[in-house]
C-alpha cells in the first residue's frame, strides 16, 4: 500500500474523483501549472488541462464563480491559498452557498468543497496561521471538515466532494508533510459526522481537531507517565461533529480537556464544551476544561507560545485529574 | 461612449437602422409583460400598505429594461437577478400564483416563507434565487456562464444589477473573471440614477457606466433603458455575441426609479419631485404604446381590455394564496442540508 503525507493524500483524492467524475473541476491561485503553493494540485493541469484553473487574484471571485459552477451542475473544488485570506469571499459563503438550498426551497443546491490551509506553526504571522473555523461553523448550510491524518484526508476528501451540501475543508498544513500513513489506491471515504479516537483511556478525554490531535496524543503519553490514562477524541468533522463519540467518552472518564488552536473566546471548544455540560454534566468529576490559542491576533515570534502545545495540554490533564 | 441607443423615435416609430424587428405577436407580448409587471407592483404596494403583504420593492420606471432584457434572452440561458425583476420571472413562466404566494410567505409560497418579500425563485425558468446582498449575484452568474462552456452547452447568463451594484466588490471580481475567461455573459446595470438615497454620481466618477467595460477587456454599450426595443435590441445583441463564443458585454440601460426603493422608503427625503416628472415623461410604458400605436396595433379599447385582463388575473392570483394558512414548522427545518444533522435539528428547549 502506498505511503502518502496529507499534501500527497489530498492530490490523490482529487486526481481520482475528477476520473470517477467529469464534473468536478478546480479553481484557485497558482493551482495549475505551478501545482498550488503547497503542490496539492501538483500535475492535474496535465491531466486535465480543461478542468484546473488559474484564476485572477481574487478570493470573492474564486468563491463566487465557483458557487456559480455549482449551481450550473458541476462540483467545483476551489482552493483558497490560506485560510486568512478567504474574508473577501466570505459573504459568497455564508449568504450564498450557505443560504441557496434553504432560501430556494431546494430548487437550487452549491455541492462544493472549499480547499484551504489552516493553521499555525509554519512562522507564518497573523496572515498564513489563523484557525477561524468558527466563523463556518456559526453558519447552518455549511459542512466543517478538518483532517488530521493522510488516510482521513483522502477518505474525508473524497466523502466531501460527493456531499450534495458546501463543505469547507480545512487542511493542517503544518502537518502537510510531517508524517506518511498508508493510503490506499482507489475508492476509500471516510463519512463526515464520525470521529476517530485515536488513544483509548479511561481517566480524561481529550477533544481535538487536525494538528491539535498530535499535540494530544503526545501529553496523553506524557500523562500516561504519571498513571493517567486520556481518551484522545479526533472530531474529524467539526459541522456535524459526532456527538455520540464526545458524550461516550465523557461518560467513561468524566473528565473533559478540549484543545485548540483558535482564539479561545468564542471558538468552536466553545461549543463542545457548552454540548458536554447540557447533556452529560452529571458524569462530570472535574469542570471542563479548554486549552486554545490566547484572545490576540496570531503573533509572529512568539507563536509557539500562543500555541496550545503538549505542555499546556498536560498541565490542563493534571489540573483535572486534581480537581 | 456617451451614445445612448435609441429604437423608438418621438412619433413611435422604429429607428429602422436599430429596430429588433421583433414580430407582431412579440412586440405585443412584451407590452403586455411590462403592464402586468406595472399592475403587479401597484397592487403590491397598496397590499403592503393595507398591511397584508410585510414589504415590497417596486420597479416603477425600469419595466423596459427588466422586461425587455430577459424577453432577448433565450429560455436555455439563465437569469440570476438582482431583486427588482418580477418581470423577468413572468417573462420566464413562473406562474403568477406563485410569485404572489412568495410575497405573502404562506404556504402556499414555493419557498415556505424563508424569505422576505421579493427573493422569488423559479428553477423550471433558470432564474436564480435571490440575496438582498447588493452584487453577490454578478460572481455566480459569470460561473455558471463558465461552467456552460466547461460543458460546452449553447447557454449564457443574464445578471441583472443597479448603478450601486457596480460599487461593489463583486462587480469587479465578476467583470473580471468574465473577461479573462470569455465567459457568456450579459452583464446588465439598471442604472436607475439612484441606489436609496444615493445618486449615481456617488458611485462612480466614471462619465458612463458602459464605459467600465473597456478596462475588463470588453464591449460596453449604453441604452435608453426607457425604451424596451433598444434593451431588446442592445440584449439580443449581446447574448447572440456570447453564444458565439465571443464573450461578455455589459449594457447600461439608462433609466429612472420613479417609485420609493421599497415599502419602507420614502424618496422626497432625498430628491427632488421636478427630477422624478421629468422622468416621468419618458415612462417606458408610455414610450412603447406610443410605437404600438404609431405600427397601429393598439388603441384605447385594447388598453382598457388588457388592463382589465391583468387586473383580473392578479385579483384571482391573490384570492388563491392569500387565505393558505403560514408554512407547516416542519419546513423551518428542511433545505438546510440534503440531509439535516443532528447538530442543526436542535431546537431550543429540551435538547
Amino acid at each position: 500500500m502506498p505511503q502518502m503525507n496529507i499534501v500527497q493524500a489530498v492530490n490523490n483524492a482529487l486526481r481520482e474523483e475528477m476520473r470517477r467524475d467529469d464534473r468536478v473541476v478546480i479553481l484557485g491561485e497558482d493551482v495549475g501549472r505551478n501545482g498550488g503553493v503547497f503542490r496539492c494540485t501538483e500535475g492535474l493541469i496535465d491531466e486535465f488541462p480543461d478542468r484546473v484553473f488559474d484564476t485572477p487574484l481574487a478570493e470573492g471571485g474564486i468563491i463566487g464563480t465557483a458557487i456559480g459552477m455549482a449551481l450550473y451542475g458541476l462540483r467545483p473544488v476551489p482552493e483558497i491559498q490560506f485560510l486568512d485570506f478567504i474574508y473577501s469571499a466570505f459573504d459568497q459563503i455564508v449568504s450564498e452557498a450557505a443560504k441557496m438550498r434553504y432560501r430556494s426551497g431546494g430548487q437550487y443546491t452549491v455541492p462544493m468543497v472549499i480547499r484551504t490551509p489552516y493553521g499555525g506553526g509554519i512562522k507564518g504571522g497573523h496572515y498564513h496561521s489563523q484557525s477561524t473555523e468558527a466563523y463556518f461553523c456559526h453558519t447552518p448550510g455549511l459542512k466543517v471538515v478538518v483532517p488530521s491524518t493522510p488516510y482521513d484526508t483522502k477518505g474525508l476528501l473524497t466523502s466531501a466532494i460527493r456531499d450534495p451540501d458546501p463543505v469547507m475543508f480545512l487542511e493542517p498544513k503544518k502537518i502537510y508533510r510531517a508524517f506518511r500513513d498508508e493510503v490506499p489506491e482507489g475508492d476509500l471515504t471516510v463519512p463526515l459526522g464520525k470521529a476517530a479516537v485515536r488513544r483509548e483511556g479511561k481517566d480524561v478525554s481529550l477533544f481535538a481537531w487536525g494538528y491539535m490531535t498530535h499535540v494530544c496524543l503526545e501529553a496523553a503519553k506524557r500523562a500516561a507517565e504519571k498513571g493517567w490514562e486520556c481518551d484522545v477524541v479526533d472530531l474529524r468533522t467539526l459541522v456535524p461533529f459526532d456527538i455520540d463519540a464526545v458524550l461516550d467518552s465523557v461518560k467513561k472518564t468524566g473528565r473533559a480537556v478540549v484543545v485548540y488552536e483558535a482564539a479561545k473566546t468564542g471558538g468552536f471548544g466553545a461549543e463542545i464544551s457548552a454540548q458536554i455540560a447540557e447533556r452529560a454534566i452529571e458524569y462530570l468529576r472535574s469542570p471542563i476544561l479548554r486549552v486554545a490559542g490566547f484572545d490576540t491576533p496570531f503573533p509572529y515570534t512568539l507563536e509557539d507560545v500562543y500555541m496550545p502545545n503538549a505542555d499546556r495540554v498536560f498541565a490542563a490533564i493534571q489540573k483535572a485529574m486534581s480537581f | 461612449m456617451g451614445d445612448l441607443l435609441r429604437v423608438i423615435r418621438d412619433d413611435g416609430h422604429a429607428d429602422p437602422t436599430a429596430d429588433p424587428k421583433l414580430s407582431k405577436d412579440e412586440v405585443l407580448a412584451l407590452y403586455r409583460f411590462m403592464v402586468l409587471e406595472r399592475t403587479l407592483d401597484n397592487r403590491m404596494l397598496s397590499l403592503q400598505r393595507q398591511g397584508r403583504i410585510g414589504f415590497y420593492g417596486p420597479s416603477l420606471g425600469q419595466e423596459a429594461a427588466i422586461v425587455g432584457a430577459a424577453f432577448a434572452m433565450e429560455p436555455r440561458d439563465w437569469i440570476f437577478p438582482q431583486y427588482r425583476e418580477p418581470g423577468a420571472a413572468l417573462v420566464r413562466g413562473m406562474p403568477l400564483k406563485e410569485l404572489i404566494a412568495q410575497f405573502f410567505g404562506n404556504a402556499l409560497d414555493p419557498i415556505h416563507g424563508r424569505q422576505m418579500p421579493c427573493h422569488y425563485v423559479y428553477r423550471a425558468g433558470n432564474f436564480m434565487s435571490i440575496s438582498s446582498v447588493v452584487g453577490s449575484q454578478i460572481p455566480l452568474a459569470v460561473g455558471a456562464a463558465w461552467a456552460a462552456t466547461i460543458r460546452k452547452d449553447p447557454v449564457a447568463s443574464l445578471v441583472y444589477f443597479g448603478d450601486g451594484g457596480t460599487s461593489t466588490a463583486d462587480f469587479h471580481t465578476g467583470m473580471n473573471f468574465a473577461g479573462v475567461f470569455k465567459a457568456p455573459v450579459v452583464f446588465l446595470c439598471n442604472n436607475n440614477q439612484w441606489a436609496i438615497s444615493v445618486p449615481v454620481r456617488r458611485q462612480t466618477a466614471s462619465e458612463t457606466i458602459a464605459q467600465k467595460a473597456v478596462a475588463y477587456g470588453f464591449d460596453g454599450v449604453r441604452v435608453d433603458g426607457m425604451d424596451a426595443l433598444a434593451v431588446v435590441a442592445a440584449v439580443r445583441e449581446a447574448q447572440r455575441k456570447a453564444h458565439a463564443g465571443g464573450g461578455p458585454t455589459l449594457v447600461e440601460a439608462v433609466t429612472y426609479r420613479l417609485g420609493p426603493h421599497s415599502s419602507s422608503d420614502d424618496p422626497t427625503r432625498y430628491r427632488d419631485d421636478k427630477e422624478v416628472e421629468a422622468w416621468r415623461r419618458h415612462d417606458p410604458i408610455d414610450v412603447l404604446r406610443t410605437h404600438l400605436s404609431a405600427k397601429g396595433l393598439w388603441d384605447a379599447e385594447a388598453e382598457k381590455q388588457l388592463a382589465q385582463q391583468l387586473d383580473d388575473a392578479i385579483t384571482e392570483a391573490v384570492h388563491a394564496v392569500e387565505a393558505a394558512p403560514p408554512p407547516s414548522l416542519e419546513l423551518l427545518f428542511t433545505d438546510v442540508y440534503a440531509e439535516m444533522p443532528w447538530l442543526r435539528r436542535l431546537r431550543g428547549g429540551r435538547s
